[in-house]
């Protein structure tokens, strides 16, 4: 019993490193959204191009499909990055709609017509108020709305392709048929 | 004199700095004064070991220019609290509140004391245990 005994400490050590482990997977940055299973937060924002539709947050509620919010600014390098990807789903047809976060409409305008456009409808948001109503903690970040308007997902950093293939295109599938049934 | 005069001028220049901006505070010193106890409790959320009250981070700027804002439109501290906490969650908090995701941190030190004490107990009730070596020699110095 107290040979036994002498082992527990190191028991308890090994059980220690392997929560650490674990702990150590997990990016801090990311925060669970209180906002998944909420309804979009309201907002109204001007349209970011000239002509273009403004961004209603009742709109994404109103279209009746499943879609994508995100935020992105053209000070932000990985929105660069995603910027592609996001194109790839837009010409799948997906709707995705745009938020141009902390940015001045003069450059998320050169920014869009320099990389192509691949949202429905992009909203400007200077001084960063809708964004803030949307919990944004920085760009980019990507919401999953469906057809009736609850944000049903947030997705943290850019989109790669592995993470479009994987795991939202799946949730959109997801989401059309329950929108279908 | 001169000398303690610097003395006090150096005390006064290590005071804890606080990022809040002169522009951004309230005119009603009341006010202000709570909008700077709720933002010692809130969470920059862009620099996570700061409070919004410490951190230059422009996330954190905002969250400030909201706290003032609800408190002019007459909030009460619990509803700015509960203000940010809808759009951040929980994790904004820097006294993180008492649920089930978070009983476990709460009552841990707790748990932790009660597992020592309870083990102490058990030690103390035995009898002192003997290595058989000690027992052997014990044995030899009996006559």
């Amino acid at each position: 019993m107290r040979r036994l005994l002498a082992f527990l400490p190191l028991v308890a050590l090994a059980g220690l490193l392997i929560a650490f482990g674990f702990g150590m997977q997990r990016d801090p940055k990311i925060l669970p959204s209180p906002l998944v299973g909420e309804t979009v937060p309201g907002f109204q924002l001007a349209a970011l191009e000239e002509g273009g539709a403004p961004l209603d947050s009742g709109l994404l509620a109103r279209d009746g499909e499943p879609k994508l919010l995100n935020v992105f600014a053209s000070w932000c390098v990985s929105c660069r990055v995603e910027h592609p990807v996001l194109l790839r789903i837009a010409a799948e047809g997906v709707p995705i709609y745009g938020l141009d976060w902390k940015d001045t409409p003069e450059d998320g305008r050169a920014y869009l017509a320099g990389k192509g456009n691949p949202f429905r409808a992009v909203g400007s948001d200077p001084n960063g108020r809708a964004g803030i109503e949307l919990g944004v903690t920085g760009t980019p970040e990507t919401f999953v709305i469906d057809a009736r308007g609850i944000i049903r997902h947030r997705h943290v950093g850019p989109i790669t392709a592995e993470v479009w293939e994987r795991e939202l295109r799946p949730m959109i599938e997801r989401l059309r048929a329950e929108a279908a049934a | 004199m001169r000398g303690l005069g610097l003395l006090a001028a150096l005390l006064l220049a290590v005071l804890p700095a606080h990022a809040v901006e002169p522009d951004e505070m309230l005119a009603d010193p009341a006010l202000e004064a709570r909008a700077r106890a709720i933002s010692a409790g809130l969470r920059c959320v862009q620099c996570q070991n700061q409070t919004i009250d410490e951190s230059n981070a422009p996330l954190a700027r905002d969250l400030r220019l909201i706290v003032r804002e609800r408190l002019e439109a007459g909030d009460s501290d619990a509803e700015v609290i509960a203000h940010v906490r809808a759009r951040y969650g929980d994790f904004v908090l820097l006294k993180p509140p008492l649920n089930e995701q978070t009983l476990l941190m709460w009552a841990g030190p707790f748990l932790a004391l009660l597992g020592a004490g309870a083990f102490l107990f058990w030690r103390m009730r035995r009898p002192p245990a003997m290595d058989e070596d000690e027992a052997e020699l014990l044995e030899q110095d009996r006559p």
